[in-house]
């Protein structure tokens, strides 16, 4: 409401966005300006421009926050669409109840959530968001009201897990949590030294982590080429209640202003990763620090400057053509002269979602963030989406800020079928630029 | 407080102070005249916490409704010890500066409502010899500025109000605590440009709780406002009356 919103990348701005508060759930929708469109905004932790709506009005959700009831005998919450992942985890974990799947922030909505379809890094074993939403209501501007679920209206529940705010706003959701013991993770940290070390490493796991990710080197190459850190964790066994490590304080370290441009070169993620790359370590820790080490600096994207960043994220299929895939990004990117400050890389399982445009499929995904440096930026990026498109892989849009139209289509097979299901009042920077309309 | 009577629970700085209420585990009676809308902030506060949660709608320009309200609020919760006045309207200055029926609107529901409500609550609390009155006012009332001095008037009335109630009640122990909040970022307020001076409702949620556990009498919140008020109630009306404020 205070600021023009943007989205966490800062890469594309856009201008011309008018915010439309929504504060209670029965408001009807507002009728979009002359020749602009309606989007629903959460926190806008989408790095690209699928939470942004250039001319047109972002329906913000910030004070559509209430808690509609909670069951601490089935874990069945229900609440509105702008409550944020960290408000259900500060109601529910010290009732024995978890998020069934949780991004790498908590600084998100209900409904950003649902409509991007996040994962964690369960997904091997749970699958996205999506498979644990019981149901919820679905506002189109034409006025109807939808309560959707895999029993009611279930081509709707179908198309709106997953459909980047474009089929209306959502309201309300209910979500089935899962059980924990306590606030605690048990986890553990082994080195690899190069992207096979990664794969075995991750088959192994699987068995007996539910939680897995490995960061990624983003400057080594060759024969260390994809060396890293594996990270494995389950939550805490009951007995640790006993003696519990005391929760983190919170840090309130916040990054003040934009850093200038120079403060990312590859002297200091050379530094940066180096250091990583010692780390090790093993034991027990309180979820937060776990599941969300990015949260404790506020707005550290801001540490790339002003001119943002571009995160790609890619999924590719667990078989020859991937591999050669992610050694074909990794390598490319290493040699770019334009070092990802962050490289991340996990498995996902074959959890079906009910989504029809959910990103997650079986195989392996890669993110890296690249500081913004115009052209030379945007090409390698563009490299990377071809790399991905022949390996049969698809890109995250909630990552997204380039993929090319034909990338889209390519990506998302039920994509005509979805269109089908937007909202004719709605749409986004992101939906225009890969259905090729501007 | 633990047994709490809001009014205006649907307001942005009421809802914000019910969740932390609800969250010590207070019984809360919600008043407010959006039936759907209540019903939203009844469960947000069930499923924060609450001991007992009653929502009941009204609308709180019917003053014959006030102290039976008084009274079923108080045996629905077996008993009060709090009440929160946060309903209230903004009105629209040039409006009213062209007809009195604009200025009287916001008369009523600013400050004789509230004068209508506190009439038995106060009477209560004095009687048991224990409780606490949280009333909103605004630094609007601190001095008329003629951008919105009918507004101005219907909190300063309302302060002064409270400050003979205060002063009348502090024998019987029974607490009455002016907040004075300045910019909010509401929908009260989404039309205006924001600024740095705009504080969220949950600041001032928090501020008004902490007023209340300290025993404060008035309190600006955020309480920068308290100098900046101090500054603009000193200029002299020979200066003021000059000024674009
Ligand atoms: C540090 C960090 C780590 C991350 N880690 C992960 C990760 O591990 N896994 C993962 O999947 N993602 C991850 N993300 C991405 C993030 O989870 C998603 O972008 C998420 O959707 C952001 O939610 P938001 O509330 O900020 O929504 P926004 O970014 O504001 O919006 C996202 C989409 O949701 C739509 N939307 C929002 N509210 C509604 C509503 N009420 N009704 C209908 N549509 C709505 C918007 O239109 C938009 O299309 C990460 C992001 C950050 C910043």
């Amino acid at each position: 409401m205070t600021m023009e919103p943007k989205s966490w990348g800062r890469y594309p701005r856009v201008s011309g966005q008018k915010a439309h508060p929504v504060t209670w759930t029965s408001e009807p929708l507002p009728v979009p300006p002359e020749g602009g469109s309606l989007l629903p905004h959460g926190l806008g932790r989408s790095y690209g421009d699928s939470c942004l709506n250039a001319g047109g009005s972002l329906l913000t959700t910030e004070r559509l926050d209430h808690f509609l009831g909670f069951d601490p005998a089935t874990g069945v919450l229900r609440c509105e669409s702008g409550v944020t992942l960290d408000g259900i985890l500060r109601l529910v974990t010290n009732q024995g109840w978890f998020l069934p799947a949780t991004p790498g922030t908590k600084f998100v909505t209900v409904g950003g959530a649902i409509a991007n379809d996040v994962h964690g890094k369960n997904h091997v074993r749970v699958g996205t968001f999506g498979r644990h939403l019981r149901r919820f209501e679905l506002v189109r501007s034409d006025g109807s009201r939808r309560v959707c679920s895999p029993e009611e209206n279930r081509d709707w529940f179908e198309a709106t897990i997953g459909g980047l705010g474009l089929t209306g706003l959502i309201t309300w959701a209910e979500i089935q949590l899962r059980r924990v013991s306590n606030p605690f993770m048990h986890q553990e940290t082994v080195a690899f030294s190069n992207l096979e070390g990664f794969l075995k490493l991750a088959s192994e796991s699987n068995r007996d982590f539910e939680y897995t990710v490995a960061w990624v080197d983003s400057l080594a190459r060759g024969r260390h080429l994809g060396r890293g850190l594996f990270h494995r964790a389950n939550h805490a066994p009951p007995q640790f209640t006993a003696r519990q490590p005391s929760p983190p304080r919170l840090s309130g370290l916040a990054v003040p202003f934009d850093f200038p441009g120079l403060a990312l070169n590859r002297v200091s993620v050379t530094a940066f990763n180096a250091l990583h790359y010692r780390m090790r370590n093993q034991g027990l820790m309180h979820y937060e620090p776990y599941f969300f080490p990015l949260d404790s600096v506020h707005h550290w994207n801001r540490i790339y400057g002003s001119q943002g960043f571009v995160q790609f994220q890619c999924v590719v299929p667990p078989n020859d053509a991937g591999v050669a895939a992610l050694k074909g990004i990794l390598d490319r990117s290493a040699h770019s002269g334009m070092p990802s400050f962050l490289t991340v890389l996990k498995t996902y399982g074959d959890v079906p979602s009910p989504g029809w445009m959910s990103f997650p499929k079986a195989g392996y995904s890669l993110a890296l963030d690249f500081a913004n440096r115009g052209e030379r930026t945007y090409q390698l990026v563009d490299a990377l989406d071809r790399l991905t498109r022949e390996a049969g892989g698809r890109v995250y849009p909630a990552k997204d800020s380039r993929m090319s139209p034909e990338s889209f289509a390519a990506y998302y097979p039920e994509r005509e079928r979805f269109a089908q299901y937007v909202d004719p009042a709605f749409s986004s920077s992101f939906w225009r630029r890969v259905r090729g309309a501007g | 407080m633990k047994k709490v009577l809001v009014l205006g629970a649907t307001s942005a700085i009421a809802q914000a102070t019910v969740r932390l209420l609800a969250a010590r585990g207070a019984s809360l009676y919600l008043v407010a005249r959006h039936a759907e809308r209540l019903e939203a902030v009844a469960q947000d506060a069930r499923t924060r916490g609450a001991a007992r949660v009653e929502a009941e709608t009204l609308d709180l320009d019917d003053f014959a409704q006030h102290e039976p309200l008084v009274e079923r609020a108080t045996a629905a919760l077996g008993g009060l010890d709090g009440a929160l006045l946060a309903h209230g309207v903004l009105g629209d200055q040039e409006r009213a500066q062209r007809s009195y029926g604009e200025t009287e609107k916001v008369l009523r529901t600013n400050f004789l409502s509230a004068v209508s409500l506190l009439t038995p609550l106060a009477n209560r609390f004095e009687a048991q010899r224990a409780g606490t009155l949280v009333v909103i006012s605004s630094v609007a009332g601190d001095r008329g500025r003629q951008s919105n001095y009918v507004y101005g008037a219907s909190k300063g009335a309302l302060s002064v109000f409270l400050q003979g109630l205060r002063n009348r009640l502090a024998p019987a122990g029974v607490a009455v605590v002016t907040v004075k909040p300045g910019f909010v970022d509401t929908p009260m307020t989404a039309a205006v440009k924001k600024n740095a001076l705009f504080a969220s409702p949950e600041a001032v949620a928090r501020g008004l709780l902490r007023a209340v556990d300290t025993h404060q009498d008035e309190v600006y919140l955020p309480d920068f406002w308290r100098p900046i008020m101090f500054l603009i109630r000193s200029i002299p009306e020979r200066v003021f009356k000059r000024l674009k404020l």
